[in-house]
C-alpha cells in the first residue's frame, strides 16, 4: 500500500514490466559495487540524468501532446547555472543552491514567455518556434563568452565533498572505491528516484488527467471548462523546471558544461528518441528508454566495431556498419518504432497484460 | 477570413463580377524596400549598403527557393516537413561531386565551360532531390497523413537517416565547394564590392520565382494548387485528385531544395552534413514570417529575413543570429498568421 502510494498508484501493471524496472532500480542503485569502472560509473550517471530529462520531456510530449524543440535550452540552463555560478563563486555548497536557484527562476520565466506567446497556436507552429529559440539560444551561449566560456566551455570545481580526491574510506568497500564520486553518484541517485516520483504524482493527480484530456481532445476539453492555453502553460513550465534540474545534475556530475554537452540539437534527437522508444505518456517510458539507449550509445558501438571489423575492405557496406553510423540504426529504428510501435517498450508491455486476461 | 466572396450588398449583377477581385495587400512588401531604406543611414556609407542589400537579396533568392516547396507542402496537404532540410544537403552534397567530376571545366578560363559546370550540378542536383522526395514521400510521409505528431516526429527520424546517409556516402567532414573560375572575385560599381556570384544567385532566384509565380497564377496546374491550399475538401469534391497533386509538389519542392542546396553550397563555398538542421532553422522562420502556405509571404520573408540578417551582421555581429527571431516575434505580434496568412488556416 505504501509502496502503491508512493508510485502515486501508477502500478508498471504488466509482470514483466515491473520485472525490468526492479532490475533498472537496482542495477543504478548498485552501479558503484556491480560494476566499479570509471566507465561504468559514468554510464550509470549519464542514465540518471537522462531519465529526468526525458521524463521531464514526456511531461509535455507524452502527456500534453505538444511538441517542443526547446527542451535541450532549459537543460542547458541548469547546467550552465551551476557552471557559471561555481567558476564565479569559486566552489561550494553555496554557490551550487545559488547557481541551480537562479537557473530555476531564469528557465521559469523564460518558459513562461514562451508558452503565452506561443502556445495558442498549432502544434507544428510551436514545434517550429521553439526550435528557433533553441538555436538562437545555442548561439547566444557560444557568443557570450565572457561569461559560458564560449565553445570551449567552463570546467569547475564541485564543493570539497564532491570532489573526486576526497577519500572517506581507506579502503575500497565491497569493491567500491568510497570517495567524493561515489557520494557525488549517490546524490544524482537520490535526486533523480526523488524527481520521477514527484513527476508520477504530477501525472497522476487530477492536473496530470486534464493535460491528458487536452493531449486527446483540446476542443472538448476546452468546451468541458479548462482553460487550454493556461494548463499548457503549466505544463510547459514545470517540463522546463525539471528540465532545469537535470541540467544541474549533469553539471555536478561533469564538472564541465559546453554547448555540446547540454544545449546541442543531438541530445533534442536523442531525447525524442529516447522517448518514443520507451513510450509516450509514460514516466516509465523515460527509465526504460533511458537505460536502453544510454547503453546503446555507449556499448553499441563497441559491437558495431566488432561487425566492421568482419566486413572491412567492403565499400559501402563498412560504412554502414562503422560505430559511427550508429545514429543511422538508431534513426531506423526511430521511425520504425513511430509506425509500428507508436506505444514504445512501455506501452507494448502494458497493452500485453490486458490482452492475456 | 473570407475577405473575398461576400458583398451582400453587391452591385448590380450586370455590371459587377460575380466575386471582386480582392485587392492586393501592399505593406508586407513595402516592408522590403522600407527595411533597406532605414538600413541606409543607419549603416552609413551607400558603398557598404549596396553591397549589403545584394548580398542580402542573394540570400533571400536562395532560402526563398528552399522554403517554397515547403510552404507548398503544408498548405496543400497539411503536412510539415522537419525533414526538408535533409534535400538542401542531398543538393549540396551531389553538387560537390559534380564539381569534384567536372574540376577542369570548373577552373578553366571559359565562362561558358563554368556555366555548363554549373548547370549541370543544378541539374543533377534536382532529379537526385526529386527522386529522393519521391520515395521520402511513399515511404516516410504517406502513412502520417493528418497526425501532426507523427508527422514531426516520423520527419525528424527521416532527417537522421538521410544526415546519416550522407556521411556513409560523402563521409562526416566539411568538404569545399570553390565557385567556377568566372563567378569567383567580385565587381567593382564605384565603391561597392559586389561579389558576382551573388548576382547570379540573384539571378537565378528571379528565374525561379517568375517560373513559379507563372506556374501558379497562369497554369490550370497552379489553380488547382492554390485552390488545393486555400481549401483541400472543395477541390477533391470538384473530382480532382488531390493527392497526386500533392506529390507532384512534393517532388518538385524536394527538387526546389536540392537546387537551393546547390546555391547554398556555393555560397558558403563548403557544405557539411549538418547544413540541412541549419538551414531547416532558417527555412522555418521564413515560412512563419510569411503565413503557412503562402508562396508570395514566403518570399516577402525570405527577402527580409536575409536583408536583416546582412545589415545586422554588419552593424552587430553578435545579434545576427537573433535578428531572425526578433523579426519573427515582432511579425506574429502583429499579425499572428503571418504576413501573407492562407484563408482556412
Amino acid at each position: 500500500m505504501m509502496f502503491s502510494r508512493l508510485l502515486s498508484n501508477d502500478l508498471p501493471r504488466n509482470r514483466w514490466l515491473a520485472a525490468i524496472l526492479i532490475v533498472i532500480v537496482l542495477g543504478l542503485a548498485l552501479t558503484p559495487f556491480l560494476f566499479p569502472s570509471t566507465k561504468a560509473l559514468n554510464v550509470g550517471a549519464k542514465i540518471l540524468v537522462f531519465i529526468v530529462l526525458v521524463a521531464s520531456f514526456d511531461l509535455l510530449l507524452g502527456y500534453t501532446g505538444i511538441v517542443s524543440f526547446a527542451h535541450t535550452m532549459f537543460f542547458g540552463i541548469g547546467a550552465y547555472g551551476v557552471a557559471i555560478a561555481s567558476t564565479r563563486l569559486g566552489p561550494g555548497w553555496g554557490s551550487l543552491a545559488l547557481g541551480v536557484g537562479v537557473a530555476l527562476v531564469l528557465a521559469l520565466a523564460l518558459s513562461l514567455v514562451i508558452g503565452l506567446f506561443s502556445l495558442r497556436v498549432k502544434a507544428i507552429f510551436f514545434a517550429m518556434i521553439t526550435l528557433a529559440v533553441a538555436s538562437a539560444f545555442l548561439s547566444l551561449a557560444s557568443q557570450l563568452s565572457d561569461l559560458t566560456g564560449g565553445e570551449d566551455g567552463l570546467n569547475f570545481k564541485v564543493p570539497e565533498a564532491l570532489q573526486p580526491g576526497t577519500q572517506y574510506l581507506e579502503e575500497p568497500f565491497l569493491g567500491a572505491s568510497i570517495d567524493g564520486r561515489f557520494l557525488s553518484y549517490y546524490l544524482l541517485f537520490v535526486a533523480t528516484v526523488v524527481l520521477v516520483l514527484v513527476m508520477l504524482r504530477i501525472v497522476n493527480s487530477p492536473f496530470g488527467r486534464v493535460l491528458q484530456a487536452i493531449r486527446e481532445n483540446d476542443f472538448r476539453a476546452e468546451a468541458i471548462g479548462y482553460r487550454v492555453v493556461v494548463y499548457r502553460t503549466l505544463s510547459n513550465v514545470l517540463s522546463a523546471l525539471f528540465a532545469t534540474l537535470a541540467g544541474c545534475l549533469l553539471a555536478i556530475w561533469l564538472r564541465y558544461n559546453g554547448p555540446d554537452t547540454s544545449l546541442s540539437f543531438e541530445i533534442m534527437l536523442d531525447i525524442l528518441l529516447i522517448v518514443v522508444i520507451g513510450g509516450m505518456g509514460t514516466v516509465y517510458g523515460a527509465v526504460v528508454g533511458s537505460v536502453l539507449f544510454v547503453i546503446a550509445q555507449n556499448y553499441l558501438q563497441d559491437l558495431l566495431k566488432l561487425g566492421a571489423g568482419a566486413v572491412e575492405g567492403v565499400p559501402v557496406v563498412s560504412q554502414l556498419v562503422s560505430p559511427d553510423r550508429w545514429l543511422l540504426w538508431l534513426g531506423l529504428l526511430f521511425v520504425l518504432s513511430v509506425y509500428h510501435f507508436p506505444t514504445g517498450v512501455v506501452g507494448r508491455l502494458r497493452a500485453l497484460r490486458s490482452k492475456g486476461r | 477570413m473570407n475577405t473575398t466572396t461576400t458583398t451582400p450588398t453587391a452591385a448590380p449583377a450586370a455590371k459587377a463580377e460575380a466575386i471582386p477581385k480582392a485587392a492586393f495587400d501592399w505593406i508586407p512588401l513595402a516592408l522590403v524596400p522600407l527595411l533597406a531604406l532605414v538600413a541606409l543611414p543607419a549603416i552609413g556609407s551607400p558603398s557598404s549598403w549596396l553591397t549589403l542589400t545584394v548580398a542580402g537579396l542573394a540570400m533571400g533568392m536562395i532560402i526563398f527557393i528552399i522554403a517554397s516547396g515547403l510552404t507548398l507542402v503544408f498548405g496543400l496537404m497539411d503536412v510539415l516537413n522537419f525533414g526538408h532540410g535533409v534535400f538542401i544537403a542531398f543538393g549540396a552534397f551531389v553538387a560537390t561531386s559534380v564539381f569534384g567530376a567536372m574540376i577542369g571545366w570548373s577552373d578553366a578560363d571559359s565562362m561558358l565551360k563554368n556555366l555548363a559546370v554549373l548547370f549541370c550540378a543544378m541539374l543533377a542536383a534536382m532529379s537526385i532531390t526529386a527522386a529522393i522526395g519521391w520515395g521520402f514521400e511513399r515511404v516516410m510521409v504517406r502513412p502520417v497523413y493528418g497526425q501532426h505528431l507523427k508527422q514531426i516526429l516520423v520527419t525528424m527520424g527521416g532527417m537522421i537517416i538521410g544526415e546519416e546517409l550522407i556521411k556513409v556516402v560523402w563521409g562526416p567532414q566539411q568538404i569545399p565547394l570553390p565557385l567556377p573560375t568566372t563567378l569567383r572575385g567580385s565587381l567593382l560599381w564605384g565603391d561597392a564590392v559586389v561579389e558576382k556570384y551573388r548576382l547570379v544567385a540573384v539571378v537565378i532566384g528571379a528565374v525561379v520565382l517568375l517560373a513559379m509565380l507563372f506556374t501558379l497564377n497562369r497554369t490550370k496546374l497552379g489553380l488547382l494548387i492554390r485552390a488545393g491550399v486555400q481549401d483541400r475538401e472543395m477541390v477533391e469534391s470538384l473530382g480532382y485528385r488531390i493527392r497526386r497533386l500533392f506529390v507532384g509538389v512534393f517532388v518538385a519542392g524536394s527538387a526546389l531544395a536540392g537546387l537551393g542546396g546547390v546555391l547554398w553550397g556555393l555560397y558558403q563555398q563548403n557544405v557539411i552534413p549538418q547544413i540541412g538542421a541549419q538551414v531547416n532553422t532558417l527555412i522555418f522562420i521564413v515560412i512563419i514570417i510569411g503565413g503557412l502556405g503562402s508562396t508570395f509571404g514566403c518570399f516577402v520573408g525570405a527577402l527580409l529575413v536575409g536583408l536583416l540578417a546582412n545589415y545586422v551582421g554588419f552593424l552587430a555581429p553578435k545579434a545576427a543570429m537573433f535578428s531572425n527571431i526578433g523579426l519573427m516575434v515582432a511579425i506574429l505580434l502583429w499579425r499572428p498568421q503571418g504576413l501573407y496568412p492562407v484563408a482556412n488556416r
